[in-house]
């Protein structure tokens, strides 16, 4: 399905002049059972649709269902659109759809000053107020005196546009997300079509219920075009965005990781990718993508716990496929010795860590960058990785390739770090031609003559990937040290330091194979300096941008490569007076820095399970210039 | 280079590092009998591959010449899952002990049982930990001493019989050591069963258990204390051949009885079912003095491998663009 737009749009179709904004942010709430993500996620479609730029951020609990009307079951969903670059999901919400008490109080903090509330007033019942801590309604006081209130009472509204269509009451109910997503897609001036035949589609075989969401919907939009006329409503324009011409569609960094992991398997021309996972939030939907794709070489393997997960691609990568397994800190935790193997056996291995708030079980729906120092340090013995970091959710499609191509050249477990918000954020993505990315084919030894299963090549210092099935390659290997070459168990105290010295030279000579670290943003040199990894890019990028409009001397810089780190970072960093490297941990990059370069870097650190804000970011690049 | 153009020997299948196990261990015998087996069967080196965890046992596969992969504590089944996945026509075996195999990675052994992969998997139980000097392991008999229980264990233990049973395993077979005849019959039948296949094989430390089976492997009782089931035959064993196993007379047992006595003949004696799992759990059961320990396969009576299953799933396709699938969602185009 491929629709072209027209370069502009002009859909105001007599009426009214719409009001034209640069970019909104509009976040949806409810309870968890309310369909706030769905009806977010197609918003997002929409509004991709429509040319614009966008970032989403899904944010929900780990209840699945949790008790109804209460604070902490509250689930949101938050896109920002525009005709802007737009790197974030927004630091305030202009529009907040709040379809009931505890979904208005939960978001409320993030609402902009003179923002916009589409409340449901049919669900600020009593009893919903008591739930959500109120002990007045908001919207007959003047809690709500800084914003704009559009009080709808969108349950009633709802079971009236679906009566006739014999649903329960709770199915009624159920359609009241179509209804404000009809009057959210009129408010931006978003036609019904596409939305309509997804609608279709999703109930092929309950046809009462197609109709009755799609009445819902087309009910919320005609609200939205008579009110328009009696003058309650206000219907907004965000022109298109600029971006490059090309063809587009919708990406998840889960999505994107999934495409990058399959694309990297052609480049390497390895046959098989097996894929063992053991299901946990929020990195379950790689496994849920990968089991799909057996057309093109996937082979996924659910396993009984982590280490059975890890294990399955360990011993799929000494069988000649490329082994990947993915999982979230606690999970990453439970896989540290067989990385520790992969390390010793030296064969391939991708590991995908989609971090989330730690400790422990932490707050498993939200997200953090804390596991830096598990990935680069968290093993025993002295047992080096390579550690990748994506920025962006497209991002994570050339950073999946990147680590396929690392573990199967240099053979070596690689990690990847990707994150809670990178996983559920969607971005429009230019398709990339995925013929013509560069292949870098892996070599698997087949050639008897010399072999020797510990023989490193002088380049890579790699070892030969010699398979089982291989005629006359036979060989043992193991976790007990090996001899250099022939690769027998050796007790010799020189062939383990050499050893040791062997790993570790072949991650740090992979330096040598990466580019330069270069400017994100900014001049090479200069006043400040913020360094950054991971899903912090949005943030640290806008905030950067502003201060250097402001005429400030800022610069950003962002790591991929976070082991080893690119050879020139050092000379990079010294380019700068000052260093701020904004986190969401309490500090494990500016350790990493501080102690590899011995460079006065601070910390700017954030450990909320929440994104930075580029305000919080600008504050603290203004405290710092000062 | 190693040919297939003329049958190997079981010496072929030795590799060319020094055995180092003590003197006297049951693992020399079962090595020898795998290096047999190997050669009977006339496999291809480069097709065989031997998987193991931690402890004594797990060093096998360094004394073979085909290929090899001593990984970490317990979890050698999940590692020969995932070789099996991606190359299903590989001949693995998983070499794995009582601690190994039940204790650290018991969760392994469950699944990887459930899930009939292709595999043979040998558990060499000698019911106490001997790698790390002694310690009794999940299969350590009540009151066994041990640097760790120094009165004397109090926890039961399980049988590996019963757990591979009850996890699903569709071949279970059990021997003894120093039986090289039955080692490799037993072997030999776990081969040509197309999925898991669980052997449990009594082996002797003589460090830190020594003689711990003596009841029933003492060469001078043997005939008394051992039966050897096979499929179709009735369960019969004896230095005379006349004591057998019949079903118990109004109760879901069997019991140990001598044919002349009381009344009993030869018909009365059981006939081993190897598909029959609930014969398979009683016999499996059965210990001396009362009764024989009953050894042989089992039970035997095979589905289709995990393999076959994931095979069926699908195939990866050649002619498949990742330009038209990256495309199967909703797209747009800027101009």
């Amino acid at each position: 399905m491929s629709t072209t737009l027209p370069k502009t749009t002009d859909a105001s179709g007599g009426q009214q002049a719409r009001e034209v904004r640069e970019s909104v942010v509009v976040r949806f709430a409810g309870d968890s059972g309310d369909g706030m993500q769905m009806t977010g996620s197609q918003f997002t479609m929409e509004t991709a649709l429509a040319g614009l730029d966008l970032t989403t951020f899904p944010d929900y609990p780990a209840e699945i269902r949790a008790p109804v009307g209460t604070t902490f079951g509250v689930s949101a969903f938050q896109i920002h659109f525009g005709s802007i670059d737009v790197k974030t999901a927004g630091d305030e919400v202009d529009v907040l759809v709040a379809m009931n008490p505890a979904a208005l109080k939960v978001s409320l903090a993030n609402l902009s000053l003179g923002g916009t509330i589409v409340a449901d007033t049919g669900s600020f019942s009593e009893r919903n107020l008591v739930k959500a801590g109120y002990h007045a309604n908001p919207l007959e006081d003047d809690t709500l005196a800084p914003y704009q209130v559009i009080p709808l009472d969108i349950t009633r509204l709802t079971m009236s546009a679906v009566e006739g269509f014999g649903l329960s009451k709770k199915e009624a109910l159920r359609c009241r997300n179509m209804w404000a997503l009809g009057l959210m897609l009129w408010m931006y001036d978003r036609d019904l079509t596409a939305t309509t035949a997804w609608l279709t589609k999703k109930f092929a075989s309950r046809e009462t219920l197609a109709q009755s969401n799609t009445a819902a919907l087309t009910a919320g939009h005609a609200y939205g075009e008579t009110a328009e006329l009696s003058g309650n409503l206000v219907g907004y324009r965000v022109k298109d965005a600029d971006l490059p011409s090309g063809e587009y569609r919708t990406i998840t960094g889960t999505e994107a990781l999934v495409w990058g992991l399959v694309s990297g398997l052609r480049s390497a021309g390895v046959d098989r990718l097996v894929f063992g996972s053991y299901p946990i939030t929020p990195a379950s939907p790689v496994l849920h993508a990968l089991v799909t794709m057996r057309e093109l070489g996937v082979y996924t393997f659910q396993a009984e716990d982590e280490i059975a997960a890890i294990c399955s691609a360990i011993g799929a990568s000494y069988g000649g496929a490329l082994g990947v397994t993915s999982s979230s800190g606690p999970g990453i935790a439970l896989k540290t010795e067989a990385i520790g193997l992969a390390v010793s056996v030296e064969l391939p291995l991708v590991i995908l860590n989609i971090q989330r708030a730690g400790p422990s079980t932490g707050l498993p729906t939200k997200t953090e960058q804390s596991d830096l120092f598990q990935a680069v340090y968290g093993r025993n013995g002295d047992t080096p990785v390579a550690v990748l970091a994506a920025a962006t959710s497209i991002d994570c499609f050339d950073v999946a390739r990147e680590a396929v191509r690392l573990a199967t050249k240099y053979m070596t477990p690689v990690i990847l770090l990707s994150d809670g918000y990178l996983a559920n954020a969607a971005e429009p993505w230019l398709i990339p031609d995925l013929d013509a990315l560069e292949d870098w084919p892996a070599r698997q030894r087949t050639d008897p003559e010399g072999f020797q299963p510990f023989d490193h090549d002088p380049e890579t210092l790699a070892r030969p990937w010699a398979v089982p099935g291989t005629p006359g390659l036979m060989h043992r290997i193991g976790g007990l040290e090996k001899e250099q070459g022939s690769g027998h168990i050796s007790y010799d105290p020189a062939n383990h330091q050499a050893m040791t010295d062997l790993r570790a030279a072949k991650i740090a000579n992979i330096a040598n194979d990466i580019p330069q670290q270069d400017v994100a943003l900014g001049d090479r040199t200069g006043a400040l300096a913020l360094v950054g990894w991971g899903s912090t890019f949005g943030p640290i990028n806008k905030a950067v941008e502003q201060a250097r409009e402001r005429g400030h001397s800022v610069s950003h810089i962002h790591l991929r490569y976070l082991n080893p780190f690119p050879a020139n970072l050092g000379s990079l960093l010294d380019g700068f007076e000052k260093i701020l490297v904004p986190e969401m941990n309490a500090g494990q990059l500016v350790t990493m820095l501080r102690s590899r370069y011995l460079v006065p870097a601070e910390g700017l650190n954030k450990i909320t399970g929440q994104p930075f804000k580029i305000s919080e970011v600008a504050s603290a690049i203004d405290a710092a210039l000062e | 280079m190693t040919t297939t153009t003329q049958p190997l020997k079981p010496k072929d299948f030795a590799s060319d590092q020094e055995v180092r196990w003590c003197p006297g261990c049951g693992d020399y015998a079962i090595l020898k009998a795998i290096q047999k087996t190997l050669a009977n069967l006339e496999v291809a080196p480069e097709r065989t591959a031997f998987v193991s965890g931690i402890g004594c046992s797990s060093r096998f596969p360094y004394y073979l010449s085909t290929y090899g992969f001593h990984t970490i504590h317990g979890r050698a089944p999940a590692i020969a899952t995932g070789l099996k996945m991606a190359n299903p026509d590989l001949d693995v075996w998983v070499i794995t002990g009582d601690g190994d195999g039940l204790s650290i990675g018991g969760n392994h052994m469950l699944h990887v049982l459930r899930r009939n992969v292709d595999l043979q998997i040998l558990l060499f139980n000698n019911e106490i930990y001997g790698l790390t000097k002694g310690q009794v392991s999940p299969t350590s008999r009540v009151g066994t001493k041990s640097p760790t229980s120094p009165r004397g264990s109090i926890a039961h233990p399980l049988s590996p019989v019963a757990v591979a049973l009850g996890a699903g395993a569709r071949f279970v077979a059990r021997a003894i050591d120093i039986d090289q005849k039955h080692l490799i019959e037993v072997f030999t039948a776990a081969h040509a069963h197309r999925g898991a296949s669980f052997v449990e094989i009594f082996q002797n430390c003589p460090v830190y258990n020594d003689d711990v089976f003596h009841d029933f492997t003492d060469r001078a009782n043997a005939p008394d204390t051992q039966l050897h089931v096979e499929h179709g035959k009735p369960l019969r064993y004896g230095k005379d051949g006349n004591r057998g196993i019949r079903l118990k007379p109004g109760a879901l047992d069997v019991e140990a009885v001598v044919i002349g006595q009381d009344g009993i003949t030869e018909d009365d004696i059981l006939i081993h079912d190897q598909t029959n799992k609930t014969l398979a759990s009683l016999l499996g059961t059965l210990k001396p003095p009362a009764f024989p320990q009953v050894l042989g396969v089992l039970y035997n009576d095979p589905i289709d491998s995990y393999e076959v299953q994931v095979a069926a799933l699908g195939e990866a396709r050649s002619d498949v663009s990742l330009n038209d699938l990256i495309r199967k969602t909703r797209t747009w185009t800027v101009a």
